[in-house]
């Protein structure tokens, strides 16, 4: 999985709209509303960057979160999350 | 089709045709103070058919049709005939309507600012809007609260109030003077008579408002109070908008923006009497 690249959709492919602990998210290209809790919108936000690597999300998104120990396998299951929602794709 | 009708509520322009006289009739007698479409062009044609030539006359049994249809529907006796056009022109704005985001919601105005009352069915949408009218509102609508996702402002739509079972007695106590559709007992819905809302409605329906509370009440219980959050509120809505997945993302931007605009209250209320002061009181506090 390290190998693995992630990205998802460009800046102007969501919609977003923080509600309170829940975000919306309107994903242009299914038009299908989602809700998302943290850290997802975060990780949309830095995959609308660009590619990266899992590794990479890592470190970009602990410039923000105090990461911990436990952090890369959620933060993994949080990807694969986006991914079966099509909001994320991955190689 | 032999019997017709055209009536404009709200923004919306609806044309009516019918196999029979009678429906027509009671619909002229009940919308007789309201304007005709715009430019005399309807946005939506509702039928009301006999399936076979012979249905006209014997046993005969109503069909509803129109730019959009439920194959499932199943036909009502021509006694409720009344109930078949509304029913009709409900599924016309709930399954076409795409120049507003659909609320299913009841809605009253004051001082240029509209109260949104959502619910299933028997919450009190339509009771509440016609109590709240009869204490000096102006009554925007009971099924359909219409929000331009261009302005985030409320169009009222002031079609016949659909008063069901208990309702109905105390309609007609708040507004003795009220005309009133017959009265069909035993319709698939409960009893059922319909209510011409009060003139004030009819002569301002052009009159938007903006939205300054959403309320989801609850008939039956202790009177109680508690604020629902956004995302609660969002997705309720969502399910109570008949066609936001058909307006993409200008309901998301509407939708999205009602809900950070206004502050969301659940109430519950024990009777009629106790559910104005709890909206008084909320409203006062805005």
């Amino acid at each position: 999985m390290s190998g693995t690249i992630f990205w998802g959709p460009p800046d102007n492919g969501l919609l977003i709209a923080p509600l309170d602990e829940f975000t919306a998210v309107y994903h242009r290209a299914s038009g299908i509303t989602h809700l998302l809790t943290e850290p997802a919108p975060q990780i949309l936000a830095v995959l609308g960057e660009g590619p990266v690597l899992l590794d990479a999300l890592l470190a970009r998104l602990a410039q923000d979160f105090d990461l911990t120990d436990g952090t890369r396998e959620a933060l993994a299951a949080r990807l694969d999350e986006l991914v079966e929602a099509g909001l994320v794709e991955r190689t | 089709m032999r019997h017709a009708f055209s009536v404009r509520i709200g923004p919306v322009g609806f044309r009516i045709g019918s196999d029979w006289r009678a429906p027509i009739a009671e619909l002229e007698s009940l919308y007789r103070d309201y304007p005709k479409p715009r430019d005399g062009i309807p946005d939506f044609t509702v039928r009301l058919f006999a399936r076979r030539p012979w249905r006209r006359f014997v046993r005969p049994s109503v069909e509803i049709g129109g730019d959009y249809m439920l194959p499932e529907a199943a036909p009502l006796p021509l006694r409720q005939g009344l109930l078949a056009a509304e029913m009709a022109m409900n599924l016309q704005m709930a399954l076409g309507a795409r120049r507003y985001l659909l609320l299913h919601a009841s809605a009253v105005e004051r001082d240029g600012r509209a109260l949104l009352m959502t619910g299933i069915s028997g919450a009190g949408k339509s009771t509440l809007a016609t109590l709240l009218a009869a204490k000096g509102w102006r009554f925007m609508g009971d099924e359909f609260a219409l929000l331009d996702p261009a302005t985030g402002l409320i169009h009222a739509f002031p079609r016949l109030i659909s008063l069901k079972n208990d309702a109905i007695a105390a309609a007609e106590a708040a507004w003795p003077q009220a005309r009133m559709g017959p009265l069909m007992p035993a319709t698939p819905k409960g009893d059922i008579r319909h209510m011409v809302p009060d003139s004030r409605a009819i002569a301002a329906m052009d009159t938007l408002a903006t939205p300054a509370l959403l309320l989801f009440p609850r008939y039956g219980f202790d009177a109680e109070a508690r604020p629902v959050p956004p995302a609660e509120a969002f997705v309720r809505m969502t399910q109570a908008s008949t066609n936001y997945v058909a307006l993409g993302e200008a309901g998301f931007g509407a939708l999205t923006g009602l809900i950070a605009g206004v502050p969301s209250v659940a109430i519950d209320y024990p009777d009629g009497a106790s559910a104005i002061k709890q909206v008084e009181a909320l409203w006062s506090a805005l």
